[in-house]
């Protein structure tokens, strides 16, 4: 029976711990730069964003490992540019949260990394994605995906029990049919790196459709999670939830991205505050500005980013 | 000033409370009508069962001798004759139903999965109304079909002289046979199957698909591991409409099915296919003009007591096939 | 490892007007690269497509190339007439109007009754034991064979009670057989199509418009009839004409409940109620007496009976399209 193990999880601090510490009971002196700035002052003259003081997701630092590279990509609907000439580097070992208002481009963006555009027959492309140095257009569409697994807005767990939604993805790489004993510990593998283990441990039988929101969405995490994937693509995964089911997927996301790269599109810009390491702002299509969370939130270099982080528009 | 929400003095009731009685009258009637009916039928197929007991299903001697002493006994002359062993119409009946509903549930399958998700846009959009004029046809029809151009094929190409003799004193192979019955029967009942799990393949939430394939599932086998899996309501309803349709079908069967109640062994080999045979359904047809004669009437009755009686029980089949999948998914109970 | 700062100013590539960029696709989901069984199921399922269209071109174009060749349009009006052979028996005139006749007294009884059954199952429904019963009641009306509900008729309508509806002998034995008679039986066959069109339209009918009529002081009875039932006119049509295209289609209720006349024969002197009490044919029973099977064995009529017969139901079924497409285009929100 050829199921493939599941690799030890490539984390890349080894001996680090997995759980997130407790920081400090209130934050030193920090660096006026860099992830680690909470930025609460002004810097440079400019007032910052208002929620730039909150306390932002506490994490121990990790290496990084450059997974994929989008270079100058575009992308049109028919006639019409949805992303125009977009260069973004993606890393295992941080959280890239790409942010725009509606309709600016980066759902288009995300979902063009693992090729869902081209369910539509209208989207058209230039420029270039790799994966690890390969461009992705040159590889099978279904191998890519299961290298590059997403997490829809929608919780759409499939109409099973939980066990067999993790199964399916594990069914669908075997070559035959592997039996249930063995699929076993490979789902419970996936169910406790989403963090969900705990809670529908006794009864891995139950249909997935009535577990609570945020069960769902956990469990469409630990399917992506158990196709074993370099990168994570997250389309804002918490809109549908409520305030302690995102906190849980937040720092769930965290504490993932010493295993995959994640890449996460959300509209709620605390969230990318609390949890990224690096923002893309995004608007009409346009990269306007890559820099690190702290940076951007608290010294946004174009006028733009200025705007649209303070609420001038949104 | 709406007039209509006055009282009613006399009676006390709203015009609502009058509107709701009169309606669920109406209802009552019609559920009284049912049971008119199964009460009727049953009581009048009686004399029949009570004459014959369990071996009116079971085999022995030729069916059609024993319809024609029935009909002739009715003569106010002589005492009544009932005996009737009905199974080679029964036999018949089986082999035309399930025959059909197989064949026609493994290609119905096929071309919904092909016409909801695969078929080119224009031929999607030929192919629609084509499936829903095709359920529409009349029996009759494909019947006519059937007898002017399938059986006289079966008669002259597939029967050979041989396969003729062999059988010559028992029935005559011309054509009329069970496999002229499968095939109009499947083609008949394939857009009633293809017209229902269409819907029901259409009906599954795009947002599951999409999910599987965005974990590396390719379109085949995410459509069909997904969609035709969640759509199993929809094919146990198909199923169950196709087959209540195969079972009461007279008119076409009647046309070309051959008008001996024979049954057709599988054991005589190829030629099991074109020997003729003759339902339930059919035969009931076949002797109408002798319903005056009252042992033949209750006879006819029973038969019809046994299709009302198997019609029932596919539909409590089908409700029930469907009971278990509640629990993974809505079952939405709307489809037919 | 410092993050640079990558900005995308640069200058947004021309729109072009109308052209879009140049495309570039990968290695597309092609299915040359599934597994074995995957691509045969793909070309079984390409395969039984094709093959059902061929068939149903074949039925369809040999029906209308017989129907043609046959057809003459004196064959529309006049009616059957005995003779020896096909030139001389006639066309069939009175088959068409027998059609006609009968879908209209099974649709005259089983829309009203169709509407009311869906309106209470929809709008009412209680006691909920009563309703489940109802909705069994019409699913097995659904499914009961047709020569079943023939042969229900022949027992209803050879009683005393009901032999004003059909001839009635001099020694008081009852005929049984007339359109009263198959018309009725046929309700029962259009009846469960009335009800499930009709009960759907209504269900797709958001709450909220109930609730509108209702804070504008609407009793039930008024919102059903004045806001419902008119909102869910598409679905009516719909529904009564399906009922009309099962009931044209069905044979074995006309041969057995009709008496089988070639001509329509009146009872008495009334001028339409003599027709309905009397016996008669449809385009379905003549069809099947016409066929090799049937007593009368002209097959050249058959096939322009038969053809009629589809141009009749084609008409039907695009008029259920066009007016299905219409509630479709109904939106509530």
């Amino acid at each position: 029976m050829e199921l493939r193990k599941p690799p030890p999880v490539r984390r890349l601090t080894p001996g680090a711990k997995v759980t997130p510490q407790p920081g400090p009971a209130a934050p030193q002196a920090p660096p006026a730069f860099g992830p680690h700035a909470p930025a609460n002052g002004a810097v440079n003259g400019h007032a910052p964003a208002s929620f730039v003081t909150a306390r932002r997701t506490q994490r121990p630092p990790v290496p990084t490992v450059d997974r994929m590279q989008v270079e100058e990509l575009s992308i049109a609907y028919g006639s019409k540019l949805a992303v125009k000439s977009v260069s973004l580097p993606i890393r295992q070992g941080e959280v890239l949260a790409l942010i725009g208002p509606s309709g600016c481009g980066k759902t288009t963006l995300l979902r063009s990394l693992n090729r869902l555009t081209e369910l539509t027959k209208t989207a058209s492309l230039t420029g270039r994605i790799t994966l690890d140095g390969l461009d992705i257009s040159t590889l099978e569409p279904t191998a890519l995906r299961r290298r590059v697994t997403m997490v829809f807005q929608q919780p759409n767990p499939f109409p099973m029990s939980v066990f067999d939604n993790i199964a399916y993805v594990l069914r669908e790489q075997a070559k035959r049919r592997p039996r249930r004993a063995a699929l076993r510990s490979s789902v419970e593998d996936a169910l406790a790196r989403a963090g969900l283990l705990d809670e529908v441990a006794d009864n891995l039988d139950h249909p997935a459709l009535r577990l609570s929101g945020g069960q769902q969405q956990r469990l469409c995490i630990a399917r992506a999670l158990a196709a074993q994937p370099e990168v994570l693509l997250l389309d804002e995964p918490c809109s549908a939830l409520d305030p302690q089911s995102t906190k849980v997927i937040e720092d769930l996301v965290v504490k993932l991205r010493e295993e995959v790269a994640v890449v996460i599109v959300t509209h709620n810009l605390q969230q990318a505050h609390r949890i990224a390491d690096h923002v893309a702002f995004m608007y009409l299509g346009e990269l306007v500005e890559y820099a690190s969370a702290g940076a951007l939130f608290a010294t946004p270099r174009e006028q733009r980013t200025k705007d649209y982080v303070s609420g001038a528009f949104g | 000033m709406d007039e209509e929400f006055l009282e009613d003095e006399d009676t006390g009731l709203s015009q609502d409370q009058r509107a709701e009685l009169g309606l669920g009258a109406l209802v009552c009637l019609v559920v009284l009508v049912l049971l008119a009916m199964l009460a009727f039928i049953f009581q009048e197929a009686w004399a029949s069962f009570s004459h014959n007991g369990l071996h009116w299903f079971g085999p022995g001697g030729n069916a059609d001798q024993q319809i024609q002493a029935i009909f002739t006994s009715g003569d106010l002359k002589q005492t009544p004759k009932f005996l009737l062993h009905a199974w080679p119409m029964i036999w018949s009946t089986i082999l035309t139903t399930v025959g059909s509903v197989v064949i026609s549930f493994v290609c119905s399958l096929f071309v919904a999965v092909f016409l909801v998700e695969f078929a080119p846009g224009w031929l999607k959009r030929i192919l629609e109304p084509v499936v829903r004029l095709l359920a529409s046809v009349p029996s009759v029809i494909y019947g006519l079909i059937g007898v002017l151009v399938l059986v006289p094929f079966i008669g002259n190409h597939l029967v050979s002289e041989k396969a003729q003799a062999s059988v010559t004193p028992v029935i005559s192979l011309n054509g009329y046979s069970l496999l002229a019955a499968l095939v109009i029967l499947s083609v008949m009942i394939s857009p009633i199957m293809i017209a229902i799990f269409s819907e029901g393949l259409r009906s599954v939430p795009r947002g599951w698909l999409e999910g599987s394939l965005a974990l590396g599932v390719n379109r085949w086998r995410t459509f069909w591991n997904i969609a035709v899996r969640t759509a199993r309501p929809a094919l146990i309803a198909g199923t169950v409409l196709a087959t209540a349709r195969a079972l009461g079908e007279s008119v076409m069967l009647s046309m070309v099915g051959g008008s001996t109640a024979f049954a057709p062994n599988p054991a005589d080999g190829l030629i099991f296919f074109v020997e003729p045979s003759r339902g339930l359904a059919a035969t009931i047809l076949h002797n109408t003009d002798e319903l005056n004669s009252p042992p033949m009437r209750h006879t006819l009755f029973a038969i019809a007591a046994v299709l009302l009686f198997s019609s029932a029980a596919l539909s409590l089949a089908g409700w029930a096939a469907k009971q278990p999948m509640k629990r993974y998914f809505n079952v939405g109970g709307t489809a037919a | 490892m410092s993050s640079g700062v990558l900005t995308g100013s640069r200058d947004p590539l021309p729109t072009p007007a109308g052209a879009s960029p140049p495309e570039r696709r990968g290695a597309a989901d092609s299915s040359a690269s599934w597994r074995l069984t995957d691509r045969i199921g793909l070309g079984f399922a390409w395969f039984l497509g094709l093959l059902f269209c061929a068939i149903t071109l074949a039925i369809v174009a040999f029906l209308a190339v017989q129907g043609i060749r046959y057809l003459r349009p004196e064959l529309l009006w006049t009616n059957p007439q005995v003779g020896f052979n096909q030139n001389e028996t006639g066309g069939f005139l009175d088959p068409i109007i027998g059609t006609f006749l009968v879908a209209g007294i099974a649709i005259g009884i089983a829309g009203p009754v169709g509407v009311g059954v869906a309106v209470w199952l929809s709008e009412y429904g209680r006691p909920t034991a009563l309703a489940r019963v109802v909705e069994s009641t019409v699913e097995m009306l659904a499914g009961a064979p047709s020569v079943v509900l023939a042969l229900f008729g022949i027992l209803l309508f050879d009683s005393k009670v009901l032999g004003f509806l059909s001839e009635t002998t001099s020694d008081g034995v009852v005929f049984g057989k007339s359109f009263f008679a198959a018309g009725a039986m046929l309700s029962l066959v259009a009846l469960p199509l009335v009800v499930s069109t009709v009960r759907e339209g209504l269900q797709a009918i958001p709450n909220h418009v109930r609730e509108a009529s209702y804070a504008v002081g609407k009793s039930k009875t008024a919102t059903i009839r004045r806001v419902l039932l008119p909102a869910a006119r598409p679905s009516v049509i719909t529904g009564h004409m399906l009922g009309i295209g099962h009931v044209i289609g069905d044979t074995a209720i006309i041969v057995l409940l009709l008496g089988d006349t070639q001509t329509l024969q009146g009872v008495g002197n009334v001028p339409l109620w003599g027709i309905l009490r009397g016996t008669g044919s449809t385009l379905t029973s003549y069809v099947f007496d016409n066929a090799p099977t049937g007593d009368l064995n002209q097959p050249n009529k058959a096939y322009a009976a038969a053809f009629v017969l589809l141009v009749i139901i084609l008409i039907l079924n695009v008029l259920v399209d066009v007016f299905g497409r219409r509630s479709r285009e109904l939106r509530w929100s």
